[in-house]
């Protein structure tokens, strides 16, 4: 097990390098001028300068405060929504078509609407977090009640189990494969919708409104710093967080396997 | 009284083609810790008849007396393992798998770990209460859901097939196994099979069902000591008898 993480690690560690000298022969290439394709010291003492001056902090944490918020209340109602849809045929039928609909269409599509509708800021982007994540939530939710072991369901009933015990201690643990399946999803769509609707519709703060804000003073260097920082917490949050909660529950019980590397 | 007396059981249902008929006219009855086992090829409609009994389906005829009262729908009096291992939930350990009928009759937590650990005792697993599902060869998760439809102190225990899954070895240990269990706990016990031998092995009497419709067809006693010897004269011919009424024609 041990073993296999280090080498795990080595192997990130060696793709990451790999990229970064491809990176910096293409910044030295003279493809584009030195100010266009800024070469990784530059982009790396940009990031320090940031992170020192506390900027970039700032920066970080309204964007985490846009996901977050947008990304917990559409979980909350994704899940509640899928399980209904699980369960009640009538439920199920009215979703169905609109989440088909709805889930097709790209987030940011709705951008010019979100901001006439709330106006420059974190309601507009908070709304198109919560739009890009919830349809996942609701359609994994779902296909994960419908596959709930009948023998589950029935051993329960034998057991003596009513409606509420069997909804708390036999369909919620045994959709939680598809559940957590679907949040991780659900998370990676938001913390698209949350850069790209900072871009449009956010005012001084935020990863996504310093990348866009550069281009107008040509600080490609910010821009790359915000994007390597962008790639990183959503890096932290699919391996420490979800990664560790899938390796405490659904791997720990066999239900699904283990991911590596 | 009987323990389980099921009377004039039919049940019928339309499929998208025709008017299929199950099961017609099923009676017999069991007496309090008999062990029962009811054969017949596949089709014959003995899984619907314990399904019926364990309250998963409704008969569309007939009715069905368990300690001489009727019954419609699920009890904690009646008990029920399945043949797939699956049956258990992967996200409890065995001995909260075995809580779970406790957990239900609302039992405080210390009784329930108290009886779930006797059970698993029953069923040798206590090592492994710990343990969860998957990290249980087949013939340990069997035993663990027996533990569990024991644990909760149904009079009736009805078994699907348990053992069919098993390899033939794993087989006839759990089932001397299941024999000293039934001994300890004087349970009655409904097992379907398709397996003669096995049959042949377990049961006080077996009811030997035929197809189109599913209807008990004849009834076998077994009177032999047990333990029983699998390779004895007699227990050959009780085979023999019970295979002769599954494959005779009417």
């Amino acid at each position: 097990m041990n073993r296999s993480r280090t080498r795990a690690a080595l192997g990130a560690l060696c793709s990451v390098g790999l990229a970064c000298l491809i990176w910096e022969g293409f910044a030295r290439s003279g493809l584009f001028a030195p100010a266009l394709a800024p070469s990784l010291t530059l982009i790396v003492s940009a990031l320090g300068r940031m992170v020192l001056s506390g900027a970039m902090l700032w920066h970080a944490l309204y964007t985490l405060y846009r996901v977050l918020f947008g990304f917990v209340l559409a979980s909350a109602v994704g899940v509640f929504i899928g399980i209904l849809m699980g369960r009640f045929r009538r439920v199920e039928r009215f979703f169905v078509p609109l989440v088909s609909v709805l889930m097709p269409i790209p987030s940011l599509a709705w951008v010019p609407v979100f901001i006439l509708w709330f106006g420059l800021g974190n309601a507009a982007t908070i709304a198109l977090v919560f739009y890009a994540a919830t349809f996942p939530a609701i359609f994994n939710t779902w296909t994960g009640v419908r596959s709930v072991n009948r023998l589950w369901i029935r051993s329960a009933e034998a057991m003596g189990a009513d409606e509420r015990a069997l909804f708390q201690k036999v369909v919620l643990p045994g959709s939680l494969p598809f559940v957590i399946a679907g949040l991780r999803q659900a998370f990676a769509r938001a913390w698209i919708a949350v850069v790209g609707g900072e871009m449009i519709a956010a005012t001084n703060w935020g990863l996504g409104w310093v990348i866009f804000d550069s281009k107008e003073f040509l600080n490609t260097d910010v821009m790359m710093a915000s994007l390597a920082v962008i790639g990183i917490i959503g890096f932290t949050f699919e391996r420490l967080i979800f990664q560790t909660i899938e390796q405490r529950t659904v791997s720990r019980w066999g239900m699904v396997k283990t991911v590596r590397g | 009284m009987h323990q389980i007396e099921l009377r004039n059981i039919a049940l019928e249902y339309a499929s998208t083609e025709n008017h299929v008929t199950a099961l017609q006219d099923v009676s017999f009855s069991v007496e309090a810790s008999e062990f029962l086992c009811v054969v017949g090829q596949s089709g014959c409609g003995k899984t619907t008849m314990l399904n019926i009994v364990a309250g998963f389906l409704k008969p569309t005829k007939g009715e069905i007396l368990i300690g001489g009262k009727a019954v419609t729908g699920k009890g904690l009096d009646r008990g029920v393992v399945f043949q797939d291992f699956a049956q258990l939930f992967p996200w409890r350990t065995a001995q909260r798998n075995v809580e779970f009928g406790l957990e239900m009759k609302g039992i405080s937590k210390e009784e329930r770990a108290e009886i779930a650990l006797r059970f698993l005792k029953l069923v040798n697993l206590e090592k492994f209460a710990r343990s969860y599902p998957h990290e249980l060869s087949g013939g340990m998760q069997q035993r663990v859901a027996i533990a569990r439809a024991l644990a909760y102190n149904p009079a009736v225990l009805l078994m699907d097939e348990p053992f069919a899954a098993l390899d033939a070895l794993t087989r006839e240990e759990m089932q001397r196994f299941l024999v000293d269990v039934w001994r300890e706990t004087k349970k009655t016990v409904i097992y379907v099979t398709h397996n003669v031998a096995e049959a042949v092995y377990l049961a006080d009497r077996i009811i030997v069902f035929s197809p189109h419709p599913g209807t008990v067809k004849a009834q076998v006693k077994i009177a032999l000591p047990r333990p029983r010897d699998t390779l004895s004269v007699e227990f050959l011919n009780y085979q023999k008898e019970v295979v002769y009424h599954i494959v005779e024609r009417k």
